[in-house]
């Protein structure tokens, strides 16, 4: 009977690990079918033309995206602009000024803004910029976007100015320099791979989002000069084209797809191999 | 200069007034000021978030008061509206996420954490930060031409011959639905579940897994009556954020939910939610009343999530502050 037991305990054991560890492989092998679908559909479609060329009208086939690309990078540069700033300053004071009840007062209204659905951040651009100007508009896309750039970057700022030895702050100090000195000169270029790694991270999180442009960007079949009228992007793109009833359209998204994906996946593994590593000092 | 400073401190006020200018003027006051100004512009950001939802929303708040949330009716022409069919689909497509999710993620952490060696569980919790980078929207493109085929051919009529008994498990298939947006989900939200939790397990003193083994236990005994349980708090945190996460996810699920706002039991059936009313009606929205209902929507999902992301907070913190007391 109490072998029985012990057999019965050792297989359990047996069993439960072994699931453990194909729960682990299931969820890593789902990253590399993305992958491989989006390679397979994505780049069969794929050519010089989606790059170069305005969509072509329905019915017609081929065309390509380069408004849309070109319109992914206006709306990140507006984000990164509106964005940015607020995150780099804001990490500053949580690091270097904050008091304890502001301080955490806004590292609770970041993590708060960063767990809104970014859906809802399309319907406050859409209130704070497009019924003012009473037109959908590349501006408005971009403070959509910029507003939830701010979050991350300012999170990760705070932590790798924390991560900084102090005594790299006392040496300065201590050479009579003061406050913001030692903090623009010293702290701020000793953190400098950590923070632009958290600003690329909300770039190419933003890069992605979909929702908070539908009524703010809105989209565009034709070029968007200036930054006034509404905007197409990848995003969209892929949204529009995907639920479409074209075969031609559904082929272009999926390159569009791979396109966005790559992006995606290159600033991350980049970002967090190389910047990651080029940081100065060891964090604890 | 030392000595002005140290002569400023003990000195009265009329010389406190002198070193506080002295301050500014080698900017360490301007430097504080600017970065709590935009530190402060934050705290304005989120106020004027909730404000402009609340005031959008107004319209609709008087003319349906809290009636709106038990409304079923959505009749755009009429313009009489209702959230429960909105409420209902985010529900259920977030607790069929969170059913599959959560074992499998709780499982896939435990191996990263207790099993696998140091080297490999950074190496797959790399990829599995990657995979949760992946834009939703591209859930949402493999989702339509990938999973709804395959919902329809496969999977679903597995599922109705073995369960077809149940209500859940009636009725026709599309392969859009409540089953199919749930599972989208659920590999949305695993990435979430895993590297949280991973992180936790991590740091689940080493003594405690010592002791348990000592007493006769086996692995699984020890990482099931003693890790779990010691970062029980930790874990339940991380599927607070998996929650709502998905809640508010959008692009994917309006893709494959099939965009009905009807309460049906069967999970094969197509629904809808907050979030993809919100996606896909916004820009059609005509009448002050209609898009004032879709604000009061996009209201009832902020407080949702608001709620869930607090109470995760809070959790997390807690067992943080947990160890700390105990190392």
């Amino acid at each position: 009977m109490k072998g029985f037991r012990l057999i019965w305990r050792k297989s359990v054991n047996m069993v439960m690990l072994t699931l453990t560890g194909v729960a682990a492989f299931a969820v890593v092998s789902v990253l590399f079918l993305i992958l491989g679908y989006l390679v397979y559909y994505g780049g069969r479609s794929l050519n010089w033309n989606f790059f170069t060329q305005l969509p072509k009208p329905v019915g017609e086939t081929g065309g390509g995206m380069a408004n849309a690309i070109v319109g992914s990078a206006k709306l990140l540069f507006l984000a990164a602009v509106i964005g940015l700033p607020i995150g780099l300053l804001g990490g500053v004071y949580l690091a270097e000024f904050g008091g304890k009840t502001f301080g955490f007062v806004v590292r609770y209204t970041t993590d708060l803004l960063n767990g809104v659905p970014s859906i809802i951040m399309g319907i406050f651009a859409y209130s704070l910029v497009v019924v003012p100007m009473r037109h959908f508009s590349t501006l408005a896309g971009g403070v959509a976007l910029g507003i939830m750039t701010i979050p991350i970057s300012l999170r990760s700022t705070e932590e790798f100015l924390r991560a900084v030895p102090v005594s790299l702050r006392e040496g300065a100090m201590a050479l009579g320099s003061n406050r913001w000195k030692t903090i623009a000169t010293v702290v701020l270029p000793a953190a400098r791979g950590g923070i632009i790694t958290g600003m690329l991270l909300a770039l190419a999180r933003v890069a992605g989002e979909t929702a908070p442009l539908l009524f703010t960007a809105f989209g565009n079949q034709f070029w968007s000069p200036g930054w006034n009228q509404p905007i197409s992007s990848l995003p969209v793109v892929i949204y529009t084209y995907a639920i479409s009833p074209y075969d031609d359209w559904h082929r272009q998204a999926w390159a569009a797809g791979l396109v966005l994906l790559g992006l995606v996946f290159v600033t991350n593994i980049v970002v967090r191999t190389f910047l990651m590593r080029g940081t100065s000092y060891e964090r604890s | 200069m030392s000595s002005n400073a140290s002569m400023a401190k003990r000195a009265p006020s009329s010389w406190s007034v002198r070193a506080y200018l002295r301050r500014l003027a080698t900017g360490d006051v301007v430097a504080h000021m600017v970065t709590l100004i935009f530190a402060a512009s934050i705290v304005l950001i989120a106020t004027l978030l909730v404000f402009q939802l609340w005031n959008n929303s107004a319209a609709s708040r008087q003319q349906f008061g809290w009636g709106f949330w038990t409304t079923q009716t959505w009749d755009p022409v009429f313009e009489h509206f209702g959230a429960l069919p909105f409420i209902y689909g985010t529900l259920v497509t977030s607790v069929l996420a969170l059913i599959i999710a959560v074992p499998l993620g709780l499982a896939a952490a435990i191996f990263l954490a207790e099993l696998s060696p140091r080297v490999i569980s950074d190496k797959v919790a790399f990829l599995i930060d990657l995979l949760a980078a992946v834009p939703s929207v591209i859930y949402g493109l493999l989702g339509i031409f990938v999973v709804v085929p395959l919902m329809r051919t496969t999977i679903g009529p597995a599922l109705k011959d073995a369960f077809g008994f149940l209500p859940l498990f009636s009725g026709p298939n599309y392969g859009v639905g409540f089953l199919t947006a749930g599972i989208i989900l659920s590999i949305m939200v695993v990435p979430f579940i895993i590297s949280v939790s991973r992180e936790i397990l991590l740091t689940v003193p080493r003594e405690q897994r010592e002791a348990a083994l000592a007493l006769g236990a086996t692995r699984w005994e020890s990482t099931w009556k003693v890790v779990i349980p010691w970062a029980r708090t930790g874990i339940t945190g991380s599927i607070f954020l998996a929650l709502a996460r998905a809640l508010g996810e959008t692009m994917a699920v309006t893709m494959v939910i099939g965009n009905d706002p009807k309460i049906r039991d069967s999970l094969f059936a197509p629904g809808y939610t907050i979030a993809a009313v919100i996606a896909n009606e916004f820009t059609e929205a005509t009448g002050k009343l209609y898009l004032s209902a879709l604000i009061e929507l996009g209201l009832v999902l902020f407080l949702l999530t608001f709620i869930l992301n607090g109470m995760a907070r809070l959790l997390i913190l807690a067992t943080e502050t947990d160890r700390g007391r105990a190392s």
